[in-house]
């Protein structure tokens, strides 16, 4: 008797990713790019996080036509992106055989109030987080994989690192509480219950948790390790700097050997120039995709 | 204690070290080939086999580990890593470390959808292992050295040639450790110390 969708089997998927780039490309001949470059899966979409910015008015679903030459371009799993809470996004995207689903902050959402009840699909999912209580939510509602939510599409890592710890940060604080405490921190950070007890027996997150939204350069990939990232999510920080297999290769190794720090000099030398960042304080509250989802 | 290495360079890296350590074995995160001298035993870990050969490349990884497996040392991949170790891939001319006879395909059981768990008979180590497939390989054809371990409805995906040991499932990711067990076995046997004569 063989079970299909398992937890895990959906978190064992995420596990395969672990120490490895995830790379957003918008079609087949990007995709290749990463795939030469090592990325261990790629994003496909319509546009960039940061082209996705400048464009505005509503970001949905890529077109399937570009998330399925994306599949038959490479050989590594792919990702598509679905609305938080667009349950038909996300069904046609499993239908079509993506390996995982982004349910992402950075279209725009089609349910202000639910996220998907990602448990009742056999696809699995990654969502984003800011804090603690965000990343126990979607473990409720069953997703397989967490990253940061950072600010997506501004080259800008400041929001990253406030995530990735501020979640840290808040593990670290519930596996040294007592017992007695966690229902009110629950509470606190309207958290789930059981998922926090789960989290504190073991001392760390039961799925693994990447960084995404703002990693622009090898010492960003490197940095987000550092501070106990998984693994890494670049957007627009490939295609969008002026050369992108070399940052796409340069990312890779850094993230691979992010201590290494002549390594990470070696790898960024001559490179090119990153992508334009943008600063946070410039951006408008309403343009914040951070802030979208709960 | 036998010292059992795990190719750090990309995967699930932290659950193979956790398996050898509950196996009573020292588990090493190998990262830099010099590190190869210091291990008995090699784990290469479940990943993406692209980027792990990519990687593999850049650091002059492939030699080694050659010569690792020639000198007689065990070496256990699963999933990505049957994948290193087979000298023949469908579909691509440039296998790995051609280490093990046999010719394997990359997703075989389909993409992640298709992904499922089941549990096995695995030949000399457990009747029911709870084997957990993703994405997974499996092994088309095997020379006449290599002995088959475990089939899943006709296709092989497990099975060993000397001291070399290959899964297209992955024990790392369960708390059935017989698998790892049994590696460590072949490590201790290999790193027994040849008797002289009196």
């Amino acid at each position: 008797m063989s079970k299909v969708g398992t937890d895990r089997v959906k978190r064992g998927m995420a596990e395969m990713q672990k120490g490895g780039v995830i790379m957003d490309v918008v079609n087949a001949e990007q995709a290749k790019i990463a795939e030469e470059a090592g990325a261990v899966a790629v994003m496909a979409l319509e546009r960039v996080p940061s082209d996705i910015r400048a464009a505005g008015g509503v970001a949905r679903m890529a077109d399937p036509t570009i998330v399925e030459e994306v599949m038959n371009a490479v050989s590594i799993p792919v990702m598509a992106k679905a609305r938080i809470g667009h349950i038909v996004e996300a069904r046609v995207l499993e239908a079509m055989g993506v390996d995982y689903i982004d349910e992402s902050e950075v279209l725009t959402p089609a349910d202000e109030v639910y996220h998907l009840n990602k448990r009742d699909y056999t696809v699995p999912f990654v969502c984003g987080c800011r804090n603690l209580g965000e990343a126990a939510r979607r473990i409720g509602e069953g997703t397989a994989m967490l990253r940061t939510k950072g600010e997506p599409g501004t080259g800008n890592i400041v929001e990253a690192v406030r995530h990735m710890r501020e979640v840290n940060a808040q593990v670290r604080q519930l596996v040294n509480m007592s017992v007695d405490e966690v229902m009110t921190y629950a509470k606190e950070l309207g958290a789930p219950y059981e998922v926090l007890l789960d989290i504190k027996e073991n001392g760390r997150l039961p799925v693994v948790n990447f960084a995404a939204g703002g990693i622009a350069t090898p010492a960003d990939a490197a940095l987000m390790m550092q501070l106990g990232a998984d693994g890494v999510f670049v957007g627009s920080g490939i295609f969008k700097s002026d050369n992108p297999a070399n940052f796409a290769r340069a990312i890779v190794e850094a993230t691979t050997h992010y201590e290494d720090y002549e390594l990470i000099a070696k790898v960024s030398k001559g490179i090119g120039t990153a992508m334009k960042g943008l600063e946070i304080s410039t951006i408008a509250p309403e343009q914040r995709m951070q802030d979208r989802g709960w | 204690m036998v010292r059992i290495g795990v190719l750090g360079l990309q995967g699930a890296i932290r659950e193979h070290i956790r398996s050898v350590e509950a196996v009573g074995a020292e588990g090493i995160v190998i990262k830099h080939k010099e590190q190869l001298e210091e291990i008995d035993g090699l784990i290469l870990p479940g990943g993406e086999s692209t980027t792990m050969r990519r990687l593999i490349d850049k650091y002059d990884f492939l030699e080694p580990l050659i010569n690792f497996g020639k000198q007689g040392k065990p070496i256990f991949g699963t999933c990505a890593g049957l994948i290193l170790l087979a000298n023949d891939i469908v579909g691509n001319d440039n296998a790995h470390l051609r280490l093990m006879d046999m010719k394997v395909e990359r997703n075989a059981f389909g993409r992640q959808r298709e992904s499922f768990e089941a549990e096995l008979e695995i030949k000399g180590v457990a009747s029911d292992f709870e084997a957990v497939f993703i994405r997974a390989p499996y092994i088309v054809e095997v020379g006449p050295e290599v002995e088959v371990m475990a089939t899943y409805k006709g296709s092989i995906v497990a099975a060993k040639q000397g001291h070399f040991l290959c899964s297209a499932f992955h024990p790392e990711l369960t708390d059935d450790h017989r698998l790892t067990a049994y590696f460590k076995e072949m490590v201790e046997k290999a790193n027994e110390p040849v008797l002289q004569g009196v």
